[in-house]
């Protein structure tokens, strides 16, 4: 009876899924001059900076990765988890992304796996597969600050980051590392966030995130996220390999990585059922 | 099937696998545990052993072959028991060894396997194709492997299960030194079947499953050897008593419900059952509620309620669930560890007789894992099914070792 998993497992950042569909970001531009009123120039220029972000992501398809996450306590011990993690975009603009997530180890959790249907304007879906008992069991996605598999990361930090999830203002233009960034100021719009706001580092070349810092719901900074190691795939779309989350408030920190990362291996809605989420292993 | 016809299908099987295996890349996974009980009390029966502290043994690794072109899996999972007093958990058994083609919208499987229908917690009541393996753990939720052949259809408007099994395994009851046992010993050599197969009576099943928006819905059919048997009284020529399982033949259609909503699962499993001139419907329904992150902190706090209702005659198998409600409380501390408590009882509406329970695990390193579980049985009257227990409220510790 006893079951103890994680309830969202989507290791990516700048996920696609989700996003504002392509008409909406259209007529949100359209109308931004009528908006001038209520929204100032630094949030119009903050909004589009993000835009822009998310649109360079659009089309992949789908995406086969194994990712490997370090956690590090404040006395410096380790621990290890691995994942593997099929992607499948949904063309369908009102809609997010199919996520199947499996459990590689630890060894006592291998094979638990949960299957994510992300909506835009409503609760996820999410089945958790329980190998031992050969379950399904259809589970609650309204947790959102809790920590993934005890690790730095917030289950809302590793699901879709999408534009409407956020107000967002532009700050200022200041270096990162050899790039020149746009920092954006973005507050959580969406229920049960643990962050009052985050202040995210964009490249002006590529609009790749290098850098998030969060900070909890008393204000104060909470945990940074940085983005490294970046490689581009089909030509087109950047993915950070590594991301590292450090708690200014505990000393533990957390990195993920990805040791392997494909696109367009030819899944389809068949590999993303409850079905296929019986077998996965 | 006749037992030489039996032999040879044990040989092709085995030749299959064999090749099977020279072919497909293998993987090894697993775990070894020690369990450590202590019961508190001494036992109800003179047999049983008084000693209260009963360590016992588990192995249960897991083979694992994939062929390359990742379509057909074939798993193998023997576990062994070793138990110094009850030498009815002195066994070995294979909870799964069997052959799975997965095509993207269908797949077959063929050999033992494991299957789990249902949604509520307390009471697994549709679960109705696997034996349940009583000598492993009282709740109901350790299975004996079943041999079947599944065939699963995906399809737009659900998932489509056929079931065919071939062969019955009755459940396991713990032997005369045992703890956990009913008052006279059950001798499952004599078992009655209604059925002239006995055992080899085809059974068969089919479900629907599907999920629509908020809800997750299943209807399923079932029809063959009642999984749970009449225990009906004999005197030996010896003149001991004992109890001989009667297995009759039975129907049954089931019905599970699910409604996710913010931080709430509504449940329900329904079931009619006809079968020996007799028939009865019997209910699980109920809730799960989560507070995430309690109190600001990392904690998810789940609370449980369910209602069980069960409206089976005296002369049916019996249950204990007649009337009962159910309340549980589980938490989680979402650490590195993945410490995680529940406990829980459920109480019979009329008697106020309680089955009490609490389970605990948490991780220590990577690979090993340990968890508390104890189980209670508090006010049960001399009338209830739970009497020849009362006394075998335990506590067991298990240390893990996965690799």
């Amino acid at each position: 009876m006893s079951e103890h998993t994680p309830r969202q497992m989507q290791p990516t950042n700048r996920r696609r899924s989700g996003r504002l569909p392509r008409w909406m970001c259209l007529l949100l531009i359209a109308l931004l001059p009528l908006a001038a009123a209520a929204q100032s120039p630094e949030e119009q220029k903050g909004l589009e900076i993000s835009t822009e972000a998310d649109q360079r992501d659009l089309g992949f398809g789908d995406s086969v990765a194994s990712i490997e996450m370090i956690l590090k306590n404040a006395n410096g011990q380790t621990s290890t988890r691995e994942l593997r993690l099929n992607t499948l975009e949904v063309p369908d603009e009102g809609d997010g992304d199919k996520i199947l997530s499996v459990i590689q180890s630890p060894p006592d959790v291998r094979g638990t796996a949960l299957l994510t249907y992300t909506h835009i304007n409503e609760q996820d879906d999410q089945w958790l597969y329980l190998p031992a008992l050969k379950r399904v069991k259809r589970i609650s996605s309204a947790n959102k600050s809790g920590p993934f598999l005890g690790s730095e990361f917030a289950y809302e930090d590793l699901a879709s980051q999408e534009v409407a999830k956020y107000t967002h203002r532009y700050l200022r233009d200041e270096p990162c590392g050899e790039l020149q960034c746009f920092v954006v100021e973005r507050v959580p719009v969406y229920k049960d966030s643990g962050y009052t706001r985050q202040f995210t580092w964009i490249d002006h070349d590529e609009y790749r995130f290098w850098k998030v810092d969060f900070y909890d719901r008393k204000n104060d900074l909470l945990k940074t996220l940085t983005f490294s190691d970046y490689r581009q795939y089909l030509d087109q779309y950047w993915r950070a390999l590594i991301l590292d989350m450090h708690n200014h408030q505990t000393g533990k920190s957390t990195r993920l990585s990805y040791t392997d990362l494909r696109f367009r291996v030819g899944l389809t809605e068949a590999d993303f059922t409850r079905n296929a989420l019986r077998r996965s292993r | 099937m006749t037992p030489l016809g039996h032999r040879w299908l044990g040989a092709a099987w085995l030749v299959l696998v064999m090749t099977a295996m020279a072919a497909a890349q293998p993987s090894l996974s697993g775990f070894v545990a020690l369990d450590v009980r202590g019961f508190p009390h001494r036992p109800s029966f003179p047999q049983q052993d008084t000693n209260q502290v009963l360590p016992s043994f588990l192995l249960q690794p897991e083979f694992y072959y994939d062929w390359p072109n990742g379509n057909n899996h074939l798993t193998v999972v023997p576990m062994a028991r070793l138990d110094f007093s009850d030498d009815r958990r002195r066994r070995f058994d294979l909870r799964e060894f069997n052959w799975l083609h997965a095509a993207p919208t269908w797949d077959v499987l063929v050999g033992i396997g494991k299957v789990f229908w249902g949604v509520t917690e307390s009471r697994h009541l549709v679960d109705v194709i696997n034996q349940t393996d009583l000598v492993e753990d009282s709740d109901g939720e350790e299975k004996l492997g079943q041999p079947m052949l599944r065939l699963a259809l995906a399809r737009d408007w659900g998932t489509l299960t056929f079931f065919v099994l071939p062969y019955f395994r009755q459940p396991t009851y713990p032997g005369g030194e045992g703890r956990l046992r009913p008052p006279l010993l059950v001798d499952t050599d004599s078992a009655q079947f209604e059925s002239s197969m006995e055992e080899w009576h085809p059974d068969v099943a089919v479900r629907w499953s599907h999920a629509l928006g908020d809800w997750d819905v299943a209807a399923g059919y079932f029809s063959g050897t009642s999984r749970e048997p009449r225990l009906t009284l004999d005197i030996r020529d010896d003149g001991e008593p004992r109890l001989i399982p009667v297995y009759d033949q039975m129907d049954q259609a089931s019905l599970e419900l699910q409604w996710t909503v913010e931080a709430w699962l509504w449940k329900l499993e329904a079931i009619t059952r006809w079968g020996n001139d007799d028939r009865f419907s019997a209910v699980v329904a109920g809730f799960e509620y989560t507070f995430f992150n309690l109190l600001g902190t990392t904690l998810d706090l789940g609370v449980l309620g369910e209602y069980l209702y069960d409206g089976r005659s005296a002369s049916a198998p019996g249950t204990p669930f007649e009337n009962d409600v159910f309340v549980g409380a589980r938490l989680a501390f979402n650490d590195v560890g993945s410490t995680s408590i529940l406990a829980g009882g459920i109480v019979d509406d009329k008697s106020g007789a309680t089955f009490a329970l609490i389970e605990a695990s948490r991780r220590i390193g990577d690979r090993w894992t340990i968890e508390l579980e104890a189980r209670a049985f508090l006010n049960v009257p001399s009338t209830d099914l739970l009497y020849s227990v009362r006394k075998d409220d335990y506590v067991q510790l298990r240390l893990s070792r996965f690799f």
